[in-house]
């Protein structure tokens, strides 16, 4: 039977698709048709969204964007195909590893999943030892997704000789910076591929129980997780007996409240007990003392549903891909003011200008890009003079940013950069969790400070520098910490915008 | 659908709480099902809660009042939520939401005068590649304008 693809994702949802399958749906059954529809995920190519597939032959061709009154027209055989999804440029040059399944498969069916090659290495990692399976993920070179970069073998490791009663796997899938949409995207599209990354990290340090934390803000991403977690524990992939290995692992959908500083790791660790999201000072280490005091991996959507393909295709052929010391691939999420905005996963090293123009295509407006903000609201403001920048951990930490959890907003020459570095104190000013001074004081003070300056008070720069080191290097947690990155690379990077002249730029 | 907020009552809410005793770390599920049922977090919750996690009030109260998304009165019935984010910002997204508050005469979370909708800041949908992003209820928006918007309104009897 003809099989027609239509993504329930969310961005392909927010642009029509529901309606797009339902009428599809009609016009099949109107014209005595048999196909069958399947809502896959995105293939991240957004700007095509909704993107029908229709398989022909083995072929999946692609016809997008389509809107629901083009119907009649895309069953009549009206409308020019993009051609085959995997030829489409922007999908051909990527290296799919994370996102290999995602838009591919039907994200709830368990028989796609291992269709796939999913399930191969949580196989694999039941039949080794626990040293084994973190020695696999050291050797994988994987640093965690979420910004921190942090080798998520060594945190496993820490927590694999950790003595406690209960050890726990803590997914933090509080995905709250703008800009990036990946762990949405790979739980509404490949949510079981999420579950074997959990499965094996709790093989691996001997936690039977695990929690993914989701943002409120992902209904669709907390739906289809619910229902994956069910079809899992009935399968066997979830449970006292893990792939009939004798091994339990079990997990629960936990839904955070709007608090954007919960994607910390641990105020997120103080949501899921049922306290207030503020951060915790470390040490501890939440590898020794987490959730209710005991051992907690707590790793990020991206880190865990990287895990199952290299337990597939083995660490060495993960670790061949990358640059230096960023091994592997990164899904980067290309968003804002672009022409071709979507998810784009890639080896480690490609330059930021290549992406923002060869890939991305410039911006939607057509006008210069004048900054690209990469990760989420406490990144750095990159302008276009620094887009020779690899995108890897240590060459953007060198250019005075960081690839956080890799979205890249592109902003077009009529940003106001001064309004910029405003919102991002303003921003931390309202999710502040207020435990330590250099974030809850700093951050409303760099809303007026900032305020000055826009009004034309230049002697104001030193103060507003001074501010921002304090902030970075007294804060407890990234949130107060980072925020200096936006505001101190807005002014630096556009000194003009805030009336800068080099006498008054640097703090005494 | 919330109920209507009157219907709150010491029974449901404390079958709401025990369905939530066997967890580790009830709070959080408790609220949100104690919101979903009511639509924001009655005052008679509170010290059935307490008495069920032997919690103080004052601990309780911080953690109510620490989360955006937990309302201690009746809210609009329909919520209309607009990204302020970067993603959004870079394609528009204030100049559209001042275009969208001032259509409906409304400031962010102020209610209409009818009750029926009220429009609440975002920060992020997670629909940056297609910006700026609004979402009325569950409904999500994409490349959004004030035709998109106000479509989607109306389609909701709004």
């Amino acid at each position: 039977m003809k099989k027609i693809y239509i993504p329930r994702d969310a961005a392909a949802k927010a642009l029509g698709s529901d309606e797009v399958a339902a009428t599809l749906s009609d016009a099949l059954m109107a014209r005595g048709e048999e196909a069958q529809i399947i809502r896959n995920g995105s293939r991240g190519m957004i700007w095509l969204e909704p993107l029908v597939e229709i398989e022909e032959n083995g072929t999946r061709l692609a016809y997008g964007p389509i809107a629901a009154d083009q119907v009649e027209d895309l069953l009549a055989s009206k409308i020019e195909t993009l051609g085959p999804v995997e030829d489409i440029p922007f999908f051909a040059k990527q290296n799919r590893l994370t996102f290999a399944r995602c838009g591919l498969i039907d994200p709830l069916s368990l028989s796609d999943y291992r269709a796939h090659g999913g399930l191969v290495g949580l196989s694999r990692a039941a039949a080794m030892s626990a040293a084994d399976i973190v020695a696999e993920v050291i050797a994988s070179g994987l640093r965690g997704r979420g910004g921190a970069g942090f080798p998520t073998g060594i945190k496993w490791k820490t927590v694999s000789e950790a003595a406690g009663p209960q050890k726990y796997i803590v997914c933090n899938a509080d995905e709250g910076d703008s800009g990036t949409f990946a762990d949405r995207m790979i739980m509404e599209g490949d949510p079981f591929c999420l579950i074997e990354g959990m499965a094996i990290a709790g093989l691996a340090t001997g936690a039977t129980r695990g929690f993914v934390y989701i943002r409120s803000e992902y209904p669709d991403a907390i739906e289809v997780m619910e229902e994956a977690v069910t079809i899992a524990r009935a399968e066997g992939v979830l449970g006292d007996d893990v792939l009939g290995s004798g091994k339990a692992f079990d997990l629960d959908i936990r839904v955070g409240a709007g608090a954007y500083v919960c994607g910390e790791e641990t105020s997120l660790l103080n949501s899921l007990e049922g306290k207030r999201g503020v951060v915790r000072a470390k040490p501890p280490l939440p590898a020794l003392e987490g959730f209710l005091g005991r051992p907690t991996v707590v790793n990020n959507v991206l880190s865990l549903a990287t895990i199952p393909v290299i337990f597939e295709k083995g660490a060495a052929h993960y670790a061949s891909f990358g640059l230096g010391r960023s091994k592997g691939t990164m899904p980067i999420q290309i968003a804002g003011n672009v022409a071709r905005g979507g998810l784009f996963e890639t080896a480690f090293g490609m330059p930021l200008g290549e992406l923002v123009n060869e890939i991305a295509g410039g911006t939607a407006t057509g006008r210069p890009v004048k900054a690209v903000q990469v990760g989420g609201p406490l990144g750095a403001y990159m302008p276009p003079s620094k887009f020779d920048t690899p995108f890897a951990y240590e060459e953007f930490d060198g250019q005075g940013g960081l690839i956080g959890h890799a979205g890249v907003v592109v902003f077009d020459d009529s940003a106001d950069m001064v309004q910029m570095a405003r919102f991002a104190m303003e921003f931390c000013a309202v999710e502040s969790c207020g435990k330590c001074t250099p974030c809850r004081i700093g951050a409303r003070r760099g809303v007026e400070t900032i305020d000055r300056i826009a009004a034309g008070d230049a002697t104001a720069i030193p103060l507003l520098t001074d501010l921002c080191e304090t902030m970075k290097d007294g804060s407890l947690c990234a949130l107060g910490g980072f925020t200096p990155y936006p505001v101190m690379s807005a002014l630096q990077n556009f000194p003009d915008e805030f009336g800068a002249t080099p006498a008054n730029q640097a703090a005494e | 659908m919330p109920r209507d907020h009157a219907d709150a009552n010491d029974q449901d809410i404390t079958a709401i709480v025990m369905r939530h005793m066997g967890m580790e770390g009830p709070l959080l599920p408790m609220l949100h099902a104690l919101q979903e049922e009511f639509g924001y977090i009655p005052e008679a919750a509170r010290p059935i809660i307490c008495d069920a996690l032997n919690i103080t009030g004052a601990e309780l109260h911080g953690v109510i009042s620490f989360y955006h998304d937990f309302r201690t009165a009746p809210s609009a019935r329909h919520s209309l939520k607009i990204c302020r984010a970067e993603a959004c910002q870079a394609v528009g997204g204030k100049a559209l939401s001042d275009r969208i508050l001032a259509m409906l005469g409304l400031d962010w979370g102020q209610a209409r005068a009818d009750g029926k909708l009220v429009v609440e800041p975002v920060y992020c949908l997670g629909l940056c590649a297609c910006a700026p992003a609004a979402m009325l209820d569950g409904k999500l928006i994409g490349r959004a304008t004030e035709e998109k918007i106000s479509k989607t309104l109306s389609e909701a009897g709004l």
